[in-house]
């Protein structure tokens, strides 16, 4: 793949960050669940870094964190050279050249908004332009994600389009202002499978045409596979393993990226006579904070487990937080 | 004599002064108690079909056509005489959003009882409900749960277990794994299939080709309210004949081996006012002239294609 071949920068460095969420509301006796837990990950530029893992697994509260939606606990990101505390100047830079693409495309774009003005308004709020350049740029935007004829479409309303249409829209409105990071949170999940290949499509044409790095997080490995070039899977709020995308999908050495790929099935019709076997076990009731947080279900667990496994370099380029290592 | 055999099976909603053809002109049969799949995309008629067959439409709906069921018609057998015999006896369903549907100020228990309760249960209830739920490998102590209480792919389990309760011979499954995780998609789906094993035949809805992979022994394929393809797994699987079949198989990512993958262009037709002709017509690679005129049903080795192609 040509985009190992150039030496690369990081766009964006993600080092140790925490969260911890407070559950049990009034009640004095609180549990705290770890969200997000000393995570370290870095986005080179121009290259599709993917976030795998379940639901409550932490990716998107990552991708909060990541744009300052919510305030880490301890942690740093720096990106594109600059650290992005509280300070106004690295918010305005991180919130203007990292964007974000939301998961229901029915709900991420408001109905009573056009489409032109839907795309416009990050250019308002990065004060970006007049109003003929604005024009200019939204139907630009129009046209790279292959809304045409971009003039009658940035007339219409969201209620007029499908929703592979409805999706391009957000993709437009998150790439208007020239962003050299892009966080797609689920971009593909709730839209009909026919159409999701159009839209990984757009996103690596984008990638090639502008340069844009993405941060792809996602459950579903099968498109991960397609558009990312490294993965971390997180489990737990912790990264279990990560590497090149598909070196970690075709030789898994943390048993639960084993699991997850155990259990997805792929079209194919000798699964019909197949038993479907998943190499995990049924949850024990452990304290999941201490020591490998994914020991309960771990059909390899051994005594050192109740220790915790730092995530730590394996091979080249792979990095694993487990004892054991599958082979 | 077929297990289950659907002629010109239509189906129209009225709203607003329109007519929505949901589901138009379907024909299929299963032989035996086989297991079989709908695939196909949102808006395309599958969850209308199942619907219809469980006779569970809302009132806007109008359905003409034929449906027998070992040889019984559904369609024709009176509301009381269906919920008194037929449903949930002989058909039961698992509903989309089945997670949802449970009544979240009642116990487990309680709602299981008022099934037995509704359909006049003359056994042991606490025997029949033991028994189910120990089918769909749920401890004992769900039962005096609240929903909140469960996890996601708990509840699917309690949800199929209810479908379960009086052991029906055939069950329609309306997208059960959508919305859980992979972890817990697989296991339901590993519960599906030691069912089947069982001897219960799944209608399985879906949008997901890889888990109709697991499951069905037949499949349907449906595009804008037709079953545009019909045959064995193995079949259209392998050997896909019709465009859209073609199409939707190369359009899914896989997880291993290498394939290229082609993504649709465009948009389901309407289906307010289908156009004359094949549906697929305007996103067809294939399309020719006579496309525009209503397509023949051909023939297959386990079924049939509607397609000018095969002609």
């Amino acid at each position: 793949m040509a985009y190992n071949q150039v030496i690369m920068e990081e766009i964006l460095s993600v080092k140790d960050l925490r969260k911890y969420f407070a559950r049990g509301g009034l009640s004095s006796r609180k549990d705290v669940v770890r969200a997000v837990d000393e995570v370290s990950f870095s986005v080179k530029k121009g290259e599709t870094f993917v976030l795998a893992g379940e639901s409550g697994s932490g990716k998107t509260t990552t991708a909060r964190l990541i744009l300052r939606a919510i305030e880490p606990d301890t942690g740093s990101i720096i990106f594109d050279g600059v650290n992005v505390d509280n300070y106004g100047s690295a918010l305005r830079k991180i919130r203007k050249e990292c964007r974000m693409i939301h998961q229901d495309p029915y709900a991420s774009v408001n109905p009573r908004m056009t489409v032109s003005d839907i795309v416009k308004e990050p250019l308002d709020i990065h004060e970006i332009g007049n109003t003929g350049e604005k024009n200019k740029l939204i139907l630009e935007a129009l046209q790279e994600v292959k809304l045409e004829p971009a003039e009658e479409i940035a007339k219409k309303y969201p209620h007029e389009l499908s929703g592979g249409q409805r999706q391009r829209v957000a993709i437009a409105r998150s790439i208007v202002t020239r962003p050299k990071l892009v966080i797609a949170d689920e971009p593909v999940s709730m839209l009909d499978v026919s159409v999701r290949v159009g839209i990984l499509e757009l996103m690596r044409e984008l990638q090639e045409k502008l340069g844009i790095s993405f941060l792809y997080i996602t459950h579903d490995l099968s498109t991960a596979r397609y558009i990312g070039h490294r993965i971390a899977i997180m489990y737990r709020g912790k990264i279990v393993e990560s590497g090149p995308i598909s070196d970690v999908l075709s030789r898994p050495r943390h048993p639960y990226t084993q699991a997850l790929i155990d259990s997805i099935s792929d079209p194919n019709p000798d699964n019909l006579n197949k038993n479907k076997e998943i190499r995990i076990n049924e949850p024990l009731d452990l304290n999941v904070y201490e020591g490998c947080r994914f020991r309960a279900r771990c059909p390899y667990a051994v005594e050192k487990c109740k220790q915790e496994p730092k995530l730590e370099a394996d091979e080249q380029d792979r990095l694993v937080a487990c004892f054991f290592k599958l082979n | 004599m077929a297990f289950l055999s659907i002629q010109n099976l239509k189906v129209q909603y009225q709203t607003q002064g329109k007519r929505v053809h949901a589901v138009d002109d379907v024909s299929f049969s299963l032989e035996n108690k086989e297991s079989m799949a709908i695939a196909g995309e949102s808006a395309c008629g599958k969850s209308t079909l199942g619907l219809t067959i469980m006779r569970a439409l809302q009132g806007n709906a109008a359905v003409s056509g034929e449906i027998l069921l070992d040889d019984k018609p559904i369609l024709k057998i009176s509301d009381e005489e269906f919920t008194k015999n037929m449903r949930w006896k002989e058909i039961s369903m698992v509903f989309q959003g089945a997670m949802n549907s449970l009544d979240p100020v009642f116990t487990v228990k309680q709602q299981f009882e008022e099934i037995l309760k509704k359909h006049g249960y003359k056994g042991d209830h606490q025997k029949a409900i033991l028994e189910a739920v120990s089918v769909v490998g749920l401890p004992v102590d769900v039962l005096e749960k609240f929903p909140h209480e469960l996890s996601g792919g708990m509840k699917q389990r309690v949800v199929i277990s209810m479908a379960l309760l009086l052991k029906p011979k055939f069950v329609i499954a309306d997208e059960p794994t959508t919305a859980l995780d992979v972890l817990v998609q697989a296991q339901i789906m590993s519960l599906l299939k030691r069912l089947k094993k069982e001897g219960i035949c799944v209608m399985l809805i879906s949008h997901d080709l890889g888990i109709i992979s697991e499951i069905a022994e037949k499949v349907g394929i449906m595009y804008a309210g037709r079953i545009v393809e019909f045959g064995n797994l193995s079949d259209i699987y392998g050997n896909p004949k019709h465009p859209y079949t073609d199409a939707l198989l190369k359009s899914v990512p896989k997880l291993k081996g290498e394939s290229e993958l082609v993504s649709l262009k465009g948009n389901p037709p309407s289906l307010v006012n289908p156009p004359e002709g094949c549906r697929f017509y305007d996103r067809c690679p294939h399309a020719m002239e006579k496309c525009k005129k209503e397509p023949p049903k051909i023939k297959t080795p386990s079924g049939f294609v509607l397609c000018w192609l095969y002609e």
